[in-house]
């Protein structure tokens, strides 16, 4: 499995900063409109984080003009230009798909004391 | 050059693009081949190479092919093949073919031996409906009717029944060639390729 490794290791970014499920963060996402390239900006929180080598993924959800709005980016995607940590949250569990029923005073997420 | 040549299916992976996007890749390690006999159209009546792979001890050879082996060169192997070329002076006794046959691009056939599934019932091996899960139904996974009655008295030959499925040669056709590292010996193929970890496969240029 050696070369296999090696292989995923090479594609995996290293410069992504840690975060947590429960985390506001802000994706700056590449986005190519014909030539021209731009960075939109997708700030929400993390709802999900799914582990794997270069298949890894998180969930990021947002409320856009009262819908909520979630969005899957492969974490080592080449697509991403940065990731920028907000707030860390306090949260008891892994997946935070509670938050999806809940909406305005009630989805708030404590911030962790650090 | 070659078009065909010979490889372990190391396993799958997700894999970036140039553009970005990600795709499934199977992973291949090629050979080593090695050339152990050069087969030409005036002594064996066509034209061919004859490759070794997978080195094996030398104590685990038969005493026939380990003097075929010596004869050739100094490596030994567990799996002798063949591979059509139209010229096989280019090549030498010895020499070992790389994973640079293959570009980024290409389309290629793979085959390899499929996992085994054991015996299994008509609707896993050859895909059928299966009957109703509900409403009374005791038919769930059966094939149901199997032919006619007594004309002519008998089930036709070639009926789709459950038995063994898998273990067999599968070739999947036209699938593209991702990415190429030579320094690993590496071939990355779009989608899936027959057989589990570790089994060979055979990469065909198209």
């Amino acid at each position: 499995m050696n070369a296999l490794e090696a292989l995923e290791k090479e594609q995996m970014r290293i410069d992504i900063p840690e975060f947590r499920p429960g985390d506001t963060v802000k994706v700056h996402a590449r986005i190519k409109e014909g030539q021209k390239e731009r960075i939109q900006i997708f700030q929400g929180v993390v709802i999900r984080k799914r582990n794997g080598n270069t298949g890894a993924t998180f969930t990021v959800r947002k409320i856009s003009y009262s819908i909520g709005v979630e969005r899957i980016f492969p974490l080592h995607s080449p697509h991403i230009a940065k990731i920028e940590i907000i707030s860390r949250g306090r949260v008891r569990r892994a997946r935070l798909y509670y938050l999806r029923n809940l909406r305005g005073k009630a989805a708030r997420i404590k911030e962790k004391r650090v | 050059m070659v078009k065909t040549l010979f490889g372990k299916k190391i396993g799958m992976t997700t894999y970036f693009l140039e553009q970005g996007r990600s795709t499934p890749v199977s992973v291949i390690k090629i050979g080593p081949c090695v050339v152990t006999q050069k087969k030409t159209l005036e002594k064996e009546g066509y034209n061919a190479i004859q490759v070794g792979f997978e080195p094996q001890k030398k104590e685990r050879l038969t005493k026939p092919l380990r003097g075929h082996f010596e004869a050739s060169g100094d490596g030994y192997f567990s799996c002798l093949r063949e591979i059509c070329v139209d010229k096989p002076d280019i090549f030498e006794l010895g020499q070992e073919i790389k994973a640079d046959v293959f570009n980024a691009g290409d389309q290629v056939n793979v085959s390899g031996i499929s996992k085994g599934r054991g015996f299994a019932g008509v609707m896993k091996r050859w895909g059928f409906a299966g009957g109703r899960k509900t409403h009374g139904s005791r038919s769930h996974r059966i094939p149901g009717s199997i032919g006619c009655s007594a004309t002519p008295g008998r089930v036709l030959k070639g009926r789709k029944l459950p038995g063994r499925k898998g273990y067999q040669r599968v070739t999947v056709k036209n699938l593209k060639v991702v990415d190429v590292r030579p320094e690993m010996d590496i071939v990355l193929i779009k989608g899936a390729v027959p057989g589990s970890r570790n089994s060979m496969v055979e990469i065909c240029k198209v």
